[in-house]
């Protein structure tokens, strides 16, 4: 047998058939549902008059419209009230498990799925959200599709999907100190672009991504949509089994056992070749900062605000001096001295545990900057959140001058109340800074936790290691 | 879904890269639970001049008379010319029914993110990927010649267009089940229950490798 990528044994292991065209009918273990995306799928079901092939492979959750403070007050606005109303509704009539919004499970779906071991290795796993991408830190086959496959997978329990090309992207070498892993995920897309990774199923590996936590890996596979890959997994090993161990929906007993081994054998083999290789030296990645609307306009912490001049292709040099211009920047200005309003901390790459850890080792015993005019901590779901307050990161971040509010995707996309006014600049930890990705008009620079924190700090970009040193 | 076999119209040239879905619909119009309706807010930053919301009044708005599809001349256009990498970001569904909604069928590129590119062919839009070269060919006619239409003929896989002194002919490729499921208007869930036997048969199978699953 043919050596083969960690991809290629996902694929190969949930082909149902391969069809004379080129596409293979695929069979996929896991679907995530929320509001957002489903109800146009499960209105389909109805008026095809089809039930889900397998109820128990569906999990679901309201994330995006959920308020994040009141919650007993319910949903203000009447369109996003409907839309969880409907989800509610979808899930009681199928029969679909859904952790509602008075569900301590509740959270976004990229963060609970894993939390409760509903994401496992070896597994196809999908969602109608482009950052599905996340579960492939657990050596998983997770994409993002649209609401016409969420139909289709409830009905067949399978995709038509054609195989994207093989991408390896290796990051060797000791990472400095507070350079995280959406630090080195932005450093990545920076450097193959936001449409590198298109038509590619990439795997991240080398041991700065060996020594990342699973918090990091979903960091890191969370974005690979942004560098235009649907798919960007990493390859079992201790951590990951360790993470999955004891979790509600994780197999226990006999079944354990057998699963750790059958988990083993989701890795790259030794001779397999990549259709592209792209190879990052850890120790040259510095804290990143966003400068302009799409994820690869990104610089590290001590750079200055490039010029478009510089730049030889005019397609992308109209796109610099657009980008410039929406986000209210000059050319040659360090970033550094660039000044911050909202501070948001959260969404599905960076609200974790451990990131919510980043931001008040950062926060403990400093103030928000009085020129800050919100900052705000997002927990991805209410375990994380009930987690966080055990460990009382809660009331350091409110000392601080901090919001702790309650679960969901909030200002990372501004479905619900929370958003940025026109021109207000952003220091986020989410995951794309597109014009009005905030809120209309909204100048979004993504970073990590601990970066954002130390931006509400100090009122202005700032690497966190110096800002230890002088405040 | 609606059949795609050939048509002939007027193209509007979109000339920005890495066009999103979020620019495509913004975020508060993902709040519908419906398929439809969502052609108006199409661009809806770009193409007014206020805030757009649901519910609103939309031909009471005013209208950036600057962007490419508010320009008389590109009226009733059904084919979106742009540039690399159009409809990355988010992978909502939304975007290609607004697109449909708004009357496009056919879009041309250099290249489309994967989840949007997908996502056309489940509502009978027809993604066209061509050279740059060729892209920015079509982009300067287009420009240069007033009310100049294109014929997109997926049965030949051909775009062609003429009028004085020009001569367009363009061959495009396509998946050939796609180019199918297009031509008939097939609906996929039906295809794929077809091999139900063969779904139930891998279950069965994987039952004994990976039991936890089931």
């Amino acid at each position: 047998m043919s050596a083969k990528t960690l991809y290629d044994k996902l694929w190969d292991s949930h082909t149902v058939r391969e069809n004379d065209d080129g596409t293979s009918l695929l069979y996929i273990d896991r679907q995530l549902i929320h509001e957002v995306t489903s109800p146009q799928a499960f209105e389909g079901l109805r008026i095809a008059n089809r039930q889900p092939w397998k109820l128990s492979a569906n999990l679901a959750t309201p994330d995006h419209n959920v308020p994040t403070t009141d919650r007993d007050k319910g949903i203000s606005d009447p369109i996003s009230k409907l839309q969880v109303d409907t989800l509610d509704n979808n899930c009681e009539r199928f029969g679909i498990t859904e952790f509602k919004m008075d569900d301590i499970r509740q959270g976004i779906v990229h963060v609970v799925s894993p939390e409760q071991g509903a994401t496992l290795p070896g597994m196809t796993l999908v969602c109608g959200d482009s950052h599905t991408s996340t579960h492939g830190a657990f050596g998983t086959l997770a994409f993002g599709i649209g609401t016409s496959e969420v139909e289709h997978v409830l009905a067949t329990q399978c995709l038509i999907q054609k195989k994207s090309k093989n991408m390896l992207v290796e990051v060797n070498g000791l990472l400095n100190p507070d350079v995280t892993a959406k630090d080195v995920i932005l450093a990545i897309i920076g450097k193959i672009g936001t449409a590198g990774g298109t038509g590619y199923a990439i795997e991240f590996a080398g041991d700065a991504i060996r020594s990342f936590s699973m918090e990091g890996r979903m960091t890191l596979s969370n974005m690979a949509i942004e560098a235009g890959a649907r798919a960007g997994m990493i390859a079992v090993d201790k951590t990951t089994i360790d993470y999955v161990k004891g979790r509600p929906y994780s197999p226990t007993g006999e079944q354990w056992e057998k699963a750790v081994e059958y988990w083993k054998t989701f890795y790259t083999d030794g001779d397999a070749k990549f259709d592209k290789v792209i190879t990052l030296s850890a120790g040259e990645i510095k804290p990143q900062v966003t400068w302009g609307t799409s994820p690869e306009m990104t610089m590290a912490i001590d750079e200055t605000i490039p010029d478009p001049l510089q730049e030889s292709d005019p397609v992308k040099q109209e796109g610099m001096v657009a980008a410039l211009k929406y986000m209210g920047l000059t050319a040659g200005k360090p970033i550094s001295e660039v000044s911050v309003d909202v501070v948001f901390i959260g969404s599905c790459t960076n609200s974790r545990i451990e990131d919510i850890r980043a931001a008040a080792e950062v926060a403990k015993g400093k103030k928000v900057s009085d020129s800050i005019k919100q900052a705000m901590v997002v927990p991805g779901s209410g375990l994380i959140k009930q987690q966080a307050e055990n460990e009382g990161l809660d009331r350091i971040l409110l000392d601080a001058g901090f919001e702790w509010r309650e679960p969901g995707c909030s200002m990372c996309l501004a479905m619900n109340a929370d958003r940025l006014e026109p021109q207000e600049r952003c220091a986020s930890t989410s995951n794309r800074n597109f014009e009005g990705r905030q809120g209309q008009g909204g100048r979004t620079h993504l970073v990590s936790p601990a970066m954002a924190a130390a931006a509400a700090i100090a009122g202005h970009f700032v690497d966190v290691q110096s800002l230890n040193k002088t405040v | 879904m609606e059949k795609f076999t050939i048509m002939t119209a007027i193209a509007v040239p979109l000339d920005r890269a890495n066009v999103d879905t979020d620019a495509i619909i913004p975020k508060q119009f993902l709040k519908s639970i419906k398929r439809s309706g969502f052609g108006p807010n199409l661009f809806d930053e770009w193409r007014y001049q206020d805030h757009g919301e649901p519910g609103m009044d939309n031909s009471k708005r005013p209208v950036n008379s600057d962007f490419i599809l508010n320009k008389p001349r590109y009226s009733g256009a059904k084919i979106l010319l742009a540039r690399d990498n159009f409809g990355c970001g988010s992978s909502r569904e939304h975007a290609p029914w607004a697109l449909e909604d708004y009357g496009i069928r056919v879009i041309i590129a250099p290249s489309f993110a994967d989840i949007f590119y997908n996502n056309c062919f489940k509502n009978g839009l027809l993604p066209i990927i061509l050279s740059e070269k060729e892209v920015n060919g079509l982009f300067s006619t287009v420009e240069d010649n007033d009310g100049f239409q294109l014929t997109v003929d997926l049965e030949h896989k051909k775009i062609t267009g003429s009028g004085s002194e020009i001569n367009i002919d363009i061959s495009f490729e396509l998946d050939e089940f796609r180019r199918h499921c297009l031509l008939e208007g097939l609906d996929e869930i039906a295809l794929t229950l077809e091999h139900a036997q063969d779904i139930s048969v891998y279950e069965e199978k994987q039952k004994e490798i990976t039991p936890w699953l089931y």
